[in-house]
């Protein structure tokens, strides 16, 4: 009977990764989404019992309990979090699982620290690479979570010597792991390599600005996956192996689709902190010699503006997602398309702070799905919209991505808002961006500003074209 | 235990394989469940902190073990049931629409 048990658990196993497999295919179409996801839940749920049945287990009541807080947490935190807080969230989870892994990492050194028989090569390695991977999965999440909800200033922080400080350590990580290699059982060593991995992950996180987290959060979800597998070699289970793999490769899928709608390579993004410093204060003092002036309107006036429009492109942006204006907006578009205007949205690959952050926001709106548009669909007509409706984004219209080469986001694709015939820009104030640049578009005599939150204004502006 | 290794790396590599084939053209509008189903997923550790975490008398692997199970399962499950909480507001405008 005890025999039948392991091939059993295997067998499991198997089908659980199947279900992981088919549930990720399916999560790539809209109709077959929901369920993809449900399988792959089911494939969760089987690998997990198949594992309780392992002999190794056998301290059920403490397992159970932790299985129990778990399970609670986290169905609090989803059934909680608002829509618009979702890249805090998914950034969380990713550090969470980053997290496990290495405890698990942890724990078998651990084990194997206690035991008398000494510890392989490829152990010492396998766990050495866990703590890493999991070490800056773990911290890296926390500090873009921090960013996220704005526990920390979200602008790229720089001090002197840090990337001398990241190559110092990354030189006394490989030095600690030979030594480790050599002497397996020193704790100290151990834990100092861990420490360094968790230090390594601020170090990666802290120098990168809000409009490059869409990047950060996709090759964080990448790491989560690899830590896993990771963990997996330390345990040399293929459950663990295969499924980390797989969140790997659709980890790096999307941060390669993020890089692109930015124009920028992955190291672009990663370490151009360093070089922008430099380029910024120049770029800086050129803009403050000219005074410049913007044109401030009233709800009113926009209103009129967009009711006697004939068409009108909405651009959200992480503004709207912050002053959850999204159903505010929503009820706008409705109203407009009450009085004849043709409403579009337009989406940029970036806007917000996740891939396809701005989709979800509208979705819950129940905007419906064809009027959404991608950034090359929609660039080309700008030149014949009327209003051009800029609700809390700010980087991803700024036109000094397409001329300024001094400016951080020179060459970035941008939604050409300041071609349509006029824009109306809602603002809480003349703030910077989330990557800290000036916008010109502001500036621009076909510019209009309307101030405040993007709530209060698109409500004010429902209200105002009812009565038109 | 070299073979292991071995036999790792290459149940890995070709699992990396087909994840790249089956998630290689995602529209937009899914990116985020995706992501959160995915990252869902990467709570696979959860197995990992289980096995870890069995033994009968209490010692540093045990509660290592425990804590991971802890933060793995806060990740499992979190990231289904919000995975599912997005995707039923995307069904909804698809009927509408």
């Amino acid at each position: 009977m005890t025999d039948f048990v392991p091939a059993g658990i295997q067998l499991s196993y198997l089908v659980a990764a199947s279900l992981f497999i088919l549930g990720l295919k399916e999560l790539g179409s809209p109709a077959t989404a929901r369920r993809g996801n449900v399988l792959a839940a089911i494939g969760m749920f089987i690998a997990i019992v198949a594992t309780l049945l392992d002999q190794q287990v056998l301290n059920y009541e403490m397992i159970l309990v932790g299985i129990a807080i778990g399970s609670l947490l986290g169905t609090v935190m989803a059934q909680k979090v608002e829509m618009t807080a979702m890249p805090q969230m998914v950034g969380l989870l990713n550090g969470l699982g980053g997290g496990a892994s290495t405890l698990v990492a942890m724990a078998e050194f651990w084990r194997l620290l206690g035991s008398s028989e000494p510890i392989a090569i490829d152990s010492t390695i396998t766990m050495v690479l866990s703590v890493l991977i999991g070490g800056i999965t773990l911290t890296g999440s926390l500090l873009a979570f921090a960013k996220l909800q704005e526990l920390i200033g979200g602008s790229p922080i720089v001090f002197p010597l840090q990337r001398f400080l990241s190559f110092a350590l990354v030189i006394v990580f490989l030095i600690g792991s030979v030594y480790l290699v050599m002497q397996p059982k020193d704790l100290t060593v151990f834990l100092g390599l861990t420490g360094i991995s968790l230090m390594l992950g601020v170090l990666f996180v802290i120098p990168i600005g809000g409009a490059d987290m869409p990047v950060v959060i996709s090759l964080l979800n990448s790491f989560s996956g690899l830590a896993a597998s990771a963990a997996g070699f330390v345990l040399m289970n293929n459950m663990l192996i295969i499924s980390g793999a797989l969140v790997g490769a659709s980890g790096i899928i999307l941060t390669q689709i993020m890089c692109k709608a930015m124009n920028r390579s992955l190291t672009n993004v990663l370490f151009s902190a360093f070089s922008k410093a430099k380029t910024k204060a120049g770029a800086r003092a050129s803009v403050d010699q000219t005074e410049k002036t913007v044109k401030s309107i009233d709800p009113e006036e926009g209103a009129m503006m967009l009711g006697y429009a004939r068409s009108v492109v909405i651009i959200p942006g992480y503004g709207m997602a912050v002053a959850q204006a999204q159903h505010a907006v929503r009820e706008l578009a409705d109203q407009l398309e009450r009085l004849g205007v043709d409403v579009k949205y337009a989406i940029h690959p970036v806007a917000g702070r996740m891939p396809g952050h701005m989709n979800v926001l509208l979705a819950e709106a129940n905007v419906p799905y064809p009027q959404l548009h991608d950034m090359d669909d929609i660039n080309p007509e700008f030149e014949r919209t009327d209003v051009a409706l800029v609700i809390g984004a700010n980087d991803v219209v700024n036109p000094a991505a397409r001329h300024d080469t001094g400016s951080p986001i020179y060459g970035m694709p941008i939604l050409e808002v300041d071609k349509a015939q006029h824009t109306i820009v809602i603002k809480r104030g003349m703030s910077k961006g989330f990557a800290g640049v000036e916008n010109e578009l502001f500036y621009k005599d076909k510019t209009m500003m309307l101030f405040g939150s993007a709530r209060d204004v698109v409500t004010e502006l429902v209200s105002q074209v009812k009565q038109l | 235990m070299a073979e292991g290794l071995i036999a790792g790396l290459v149940v890995f590599v070709l699992a990396s394989f087909v994840g790249f084939e089956v998630i290689n053209k995602v529209p937009p509008t899914l990116h985020t469940p995706l992501m959160s189903g995915s990252n869902a997923i990467s709570g696979i550790a959860v197995i990992g902190a289980l096995l870890v975490s069995g033994a009968h008398e209490w010692n540093v692997t045990v509660i290592l073990g425990l804590i991971a199970v802890i933060l793995a399962t806060i990740n499992v499950v979190g990231g289904f049931l919000v995975t599912d909480r997005m995707l039923q507001m995307f069904k909804k405008k698809e009927v509408k629409a």
